[in-house]
């Protein structure tokens, strides 16, 4: 192994640029499967096992790949890896399986996964990219956790099925659809005013990702330009 | 028929596919910014949504269950869309170019969009028949376009008012997503009250 391995690689997915959070991807399992905190976790920990697979595998195929078909090669592999996950989990937490229902095999569309294949594990050493899988899966679980802690806090007034508020002060909007948008929607903000307006900037640059809303754009601004 | 009926509009707004399920968010928070492209997103989703429902069907009932091969789905279904949307852009392109260059650049975005692969993962759960399938793909479809075309109208007001700094962009969307959805919340029960 040519490359030395960077711990700036692993640290980098959690806060700085944190996928969920700042780089503002993977938006549908975040807002579906977050009701409750618990769920929240268990998504993570899929996408995580999932993201480290698919990423050390990439990274040790990406001279065997051609550049052309590169894009279906990486889905083939995301979606064999889900498929093992997806088995693990209906096998060892049924209960889980349930609460994720069809979220699980969605992980295969789940930008964060192809766009750490494409952005990173596509250039850089097996043990870089299953630094960077680490930190971002853990980045991602940390966003959900958060998400889904708020979310089931003022929903249904418990944590991890903790009673921590009573019955009646509860706002069961935020177990609900439109509460989801609205608190991802506010933990975004936050944390735009935490870090002083930097993922307002970062706005402006592409993320490079095959499909996440900035690569719609990209895709879309660039053909009419 | 009052079955198809009822799937359908429950598509379309009880179970709207962006606003209550959650699928397909990346182009509706990315590409509802003008009408004209939301539209044109919206009809080419609907269309791979229908073709993907048609041939994941056979394929899942006559290939994989009765092999044993069921917990294949999910790797066969995202190769089977990646395909066929791939197929799709040919086609267009050699035979329909007028339509290949208004739908053209939205066509590869779709394999990665998380609806249409739900849909056909759905389609099995629920058991429907190949006929209540391609309605409940066509009923999503039709929700899809009918949330980005109202999106597309709230996001135009949200660019000229005063927001605060740090709101600006993604979460100014999000807190007006969260408001079109809560009024979805609103057709809940309504097809089964009229048609069940």
């Amino acid at each position: 192994m040519a490359e030395k391995l960077n711990l700036k690689y692993l640290t980098a997915g959690l806060i700085k640029e944190n996928p969920v959070l700042v780089l503002l991807l993977g938006t549908c399992p975040t807002l579906a499967v977050t009701t409750m905190a618990q769920n929240g976790i268990g998504m993570g920990i899929a996408a995580t096992l999932v993201l480290l697979g698919s990423n050390v595998v990439i990274s040790l195929l990406s001279r065997v790949i051609p550049d052309k078909v590169r894009i279906p090669c990486y889905i083939v592999v995301i979606a064999g890896f889900v498929t093992i996950v997806q088995l693990l989990v209906k096998a060892y937490t049924p209960d889980l399986d349930k609460a994720l229902g069809i979220y699980l095999p969605l992980i295969v569309v789940n930008c964060i996964i192809l766009g750490r294949a494409e952005m990173f594990a596509s250039k850089n050493s097996v043990g870089n990219s299953a630094l960077d899988a680490i930190g971002m899966g853990i980045g991602f679980t940390i966003a959900l956790l958060v998400i889904g802690s708020i979310r089931e806090i003022l929903g249904a007034g418990t944590w991890f099925g903790l009673r921590l508020l009573p019955e009646a002060m509860t706002i069961s909007v935020f177990s609900l659809p439109p509460g989801g948008f609205m608190t991802f929607g506010f933990v975004v903000a936050i944390c735009n005013w935490i870090s002083g307006g930097k993922i307002l900037q970062r706005k402006s640059k592409c993320a490079g990702c095959a499909g996440c809303a900035e690569g719609a754009e990209c895709a879309e601004g660039g053909k009419a330009e | 028929m009052n079955q198809l009926i009822i799937i359908l509009l429950g598509a379309v707004l009880v179970n709207n596919v962006v606003l209550t399920q959650f699928l397909g968010i990346c182009p509706f928070l990315g590409v509802s910014k003008k009408l004209d492209s939301a539209v044109g997103m919206s009809l080419a989703v609907t269309f791979v949504l229908i073709l993907a429902s048609a041939v994941t069907f056979p394929i899942y009932h006559g290939l994989l269950e009765s092999n044993g091969f069921g917990y294949m789905q999910t790797v066969v279904f995202i190769l089977v869309i990646a395909a066929l949307v791939q197929l799709v852009e040919i086609i267009l392109k050699r035979y329909v170019p007028s339509l290949h260059k208004s739908l053209g650049i939205y066509l590869p975005l779709i394999t990665t969009n998380c609806a249409v692969l739900g849909v056909t993962i759905q389609n099995i759960d629920n058991s429907y028949t190949f006929v209540e399938s391609l309605f409940y793909a066509f009923g999503i479809g039709m929700g899809f376009l009918l949330a980005m075309v109202l999106f597309s109208g709230v996001r135009q007001r949200i660019d000229s008012a005063p927001i605060p700094k740090f709101f600006k962009g993604m979460p100014s969307v999000l807190i007006a997503a969260s408001l079109v959805s809560l009024s979805f919340m609103g057709f809940s029960g309504v097809v089964e009250g009229i048609f069940g």
